[in-house]
């Protein structure tokens, strides 16, 4: 986890949102490095891990839980999504907070950077109902949808998570992957739009506009996770990401193959579009809130549009593996953090999409600003733009990845 | 002592007080070379044959499994002809990318190899240490150094299109160019260093034999100089278009979408599409094109040693 310097605590807070969070080519590239091995692992121990079952797949293994006795939980979460004190950044004040509370003492580790690789790592091991030492991880929806459907994943006692089922955003209240609230509690969720850098081009309304107009030719990018990417291709055909046909999805994609033929799209990037954005080299790009407001701090002719079209919106979402021997304990950490209070604390420091009702009013006592931003709390006008790309199988996220992989040329 | 030891051949050293019968002892030690090969032998069973075993297996997956299903092993090579369906594109680029690198690297690098070599004199070791130092820093760190010179705002674009080389609106990142400017620039040492190695062992009383024999500059280069160091040649050109057509840092972090080379292909169907019988059989057969490309090559050009 970074440290960080003396900042204006805004400043702080906005930076603390981003570095790695989303870090898709540190990643690939770390990945890279193991593809061999990892591939020569894989094809040792492909026996499968069941069926494609549904969401509604209970889990898998039961493990007695050990919560009374043991006083503590393991979470494991992404870099810099953790409020930190001003003084020592291996303190979080709100776990501390917790432990005062509740008496359970949380060892918080930010060792997940990439959902494919995390999962690769806990995979056979849950498979297998042997226990991963950590009682919470965090992952975002697609792959939280993956590990529902092995069954990996302990159900929320209804009792223990009153809060949560209370104060979860109404907007996040019926996902198709958990539609009874019962497995996966959202951490923090994030928008994605498009970037401009006005120094370059004027700004740009539309994904037609992206993807069409002549003076952003070879200027702009798009991001290689599959669901950022093709949620605004469909949604510029007038689609819903929600709720689409494979038809849909093919005539989507043909639009974004057209645009990479004609040389209109310059790279498909991870994380690393920020630095080519603030440089000029490119003038418009599909872009994590973050990051661009981010920029925005240091140089104002950088805006994130949000398009006529809408934004899509994705989580990251708590789970409790099946082999926690601490469920109780982090049901009560997911409770806690669904305190409006709690969660405008943790809002102010990490500048995310907060996924409770009722923190837009405790946060107008930490900071009136963050309060009024639409992309913190998004408003009615924002709501009604937002989209979720919808849950697929198994088959379905290899055919449309592999179809979406081989149209940015890889 | 050194007399009881055999030679490469078996035999013991010819010397003539040596008894024709081998000494008792000597038996025993035969299975010394065995157990100095055992420990490298192993560690390629295990670190590479196996894994290209596996790797052979997983390309001949009914492609119909996932992760989450398990894959069952049809004899399915159909998935070749899937595989090269889908990607013969970025295949035949790669190759193709990695025959101008190693062309270019044979161009630029053979008169600095010969001029550290020739005329290096005192400076040799420096200028050798300033072909190894970029390896210092990390492959991917310089990677993305070049990122930054080659930049749209960058002093090279901008230098590039006051000589009115690149028109107004041109730009060097995410082009050929700067994929093979990138792949040149990474393997250049590695055509350098073997080049270096036996242009130094070249005995520079030939070049003055073949003036003697009234031959000029060029000629003698090319009836002495360039076959005495086919060595080098052979030996960098392979560590150059080896690893180049199997690159894919360069394409991903200075390429555009219509420049990316295989690696890249194999990298995401394993890791992001988790489609690994496609992915093992491009795998497959890359391999097998770089093994008989470099048989064909060493056959036509070979030379008895290697560097």
């Amino acid at each position: 986890m970074a440290r960080r310097i003396p900042l204006s605590p805004q400043a702080q807070a906005v930076l603390a949102a981003m570095p790695s969070r989303r870090n898709v080519l540190r990643g690939a590239l770390a990945g890279g490095a193991f593809a061999v091995a990892g591939g020569a692992l894989a094809a040792c121990g492909t026996k499968g891990t069941g069926g494609t079952a549904g969401p509604s797949a209970g889990p898998r293994c039961t493990t007695a839980d050990l919560s009374a006795t043991e006083r503590k939980i393991a979470f494991s979460n992404w870099p810099a999504y953790m409020d930190e004190d001003e003084k020592n950044a291996e303190v979080h004040p709100t776990l501390v907070a917790f432990k005062a509370k509740t008496g359970i003492d949380v060892s918080y580790t930010a060792d997940i950077n990439d959902n494919n690789e995390f999962y690769g790592k806990i995979r056979t091991q849950l498979a297998a109902c042997q226990p991963i030492d950590r009682d919470i991880v965090v992952f975002t929806d697609w792959m939280a949808t993956t590990f529902i459907r092995n069954g990996f994943a302990a159900k929320f006692n209804p009792d223990k998570v009153a809060t949560f089922l209370k104060n979860l955003a109404p907007t996040l209240r019926s996902r198709q992957f958990d539609p009874n609230m019962e497995y996966a509690a959202p951490w923090q969720s994030g928008l994605t739009g498009i970037g401009v850098n006005t120094a370059v081009a004027k700004e740009v309304r539309t994904v037609d506009e992206l993807l069409t107009r002549a003076d952003l030719k070879g200027k702009v990018t798009c991001l290689t996770e599959m669901r950022d990417t093709m949620g605004f291709m469909l949604m510029s055909n007038g689609k819903d990401p929600g709720d689409f046909t494979t038809a849909d999805f093919d005539a989507a994609l043909e639009k974004l193959k057209a645009a990479v033929a004609s040389g209109q799209i310059r790279r498909f990037t991870g994380n690393d579009y920020v630095q080519d954005l603030a440089k000029g080299d490119i003038a418009a790009c599909i872009a994590w809130s973050g990051d661009v407001i981010q920029l925005g701090f240091e140089n104002d002719k950088i805006k994130l549009v949000t398009p006529d079209e809408g934004m899509m919106l994705w989580s990251d979402n708590m789970l409790i593996p099946v082999t926690s021997p601490h469920a109780a304990n982090a049901m009560a950490l997911i409770d806690y953090y669904y305190d409006p209070k709690v969660a405008a604390e943790l809002a102010a420091f990490v500048n995310y999409v907060c996924p409770v009702a009722g923190a837009q009013e405790e946060m107008v006592k930490i900071d009136p600003d963050l309060a009024q931003n639409p992309l913190i709390f998004p408003n009615a006008e924002m709501q009604a733009k937002i989209k979720i790309f919808k849950p697929l199988t198994e088959a379905e996220e290899k055919e449309y990845t592999g179809r979406f992989q081989a149209a940015i040329g890889a | 002592m050194a007399a009881l030891l055999p030679t490469a051949s078996g035999t013991p050293a010819a010397a003539t007080e040596i008894p024709v019968e081998p000494p008792a002892g000597m038996r025993r030690r035969r299975w010394i070379p065995y157990a100095l090969l055992a420990p490298g032998l192993l560690w390629l069973g295990v670190f590479f044959v196996f894994p290209v075993f596996q790797l052979a297996m997983a390309s001949l997956w009914d492609p119909s499994g996932s992760i989450e299903t398990g894959y069952t092993f049809a004899w399915s090579f159909s998935n070749y002809a899937d595989a090269w369906e889908m990607f013969h594109v970025q295949f035949l680029r790669s190759l193709w990318y990695a025959l101008i690198t190693t062309v270019i690297c044979v161009a630029l690098g053979y008169p600095l190899a010969y001029a550290i070599a020739i005329k290096g004199g005192r400076w040799k070791n420096l200028m050798l240490v300033g072909v190894i130092a970029p390896f210092f820093t990390s492959y991917l760190v310089r990677t993305y150094s070049w990122k930054a010179i080659l930049s749209d705002s960058g002093p090279v674009v901008d230098f590039l299109k006051w000589l009115h080389i690149l028109p107004p609106d041109g730009r060097l990142l995410a082009t050929e160019f700067a994929v093979i400017a990138g792949l040149v620039y990474n393997f250049l040492p590695f055509m350098v260093l073997p080049l270096y190695a036996s242009l130094d062992k070249l005995d520079v009383r030939l070049l003055e034999a073949a003036r003697d024999l009234y031959h000029g500059p060029v000629r003698s280069f090319f009836r002495v100089t360039l076959p005495l160091s086919m060595p080098g040649v052979l030996a960098g050109t392979l560590l150059t278009f080896i690893p180049a057509a199997g690159d894919y840092v360069n394409a991903q972090l200075l390429g555009g979408p219509n420049t990316q080379m295989i690696g890249s292909v194999i990298q995401s169907r394993f890791l992001v599409v988790n489609d690994y019988p496609i992915a093992s059989a491009l795998s497959v057969m890359l391999m097998l094109t770089i093994l008989v490309l470099v048989m064909i090559y060493v056959r036509v050009f070979g030379t008895e040693e290697v560097v």
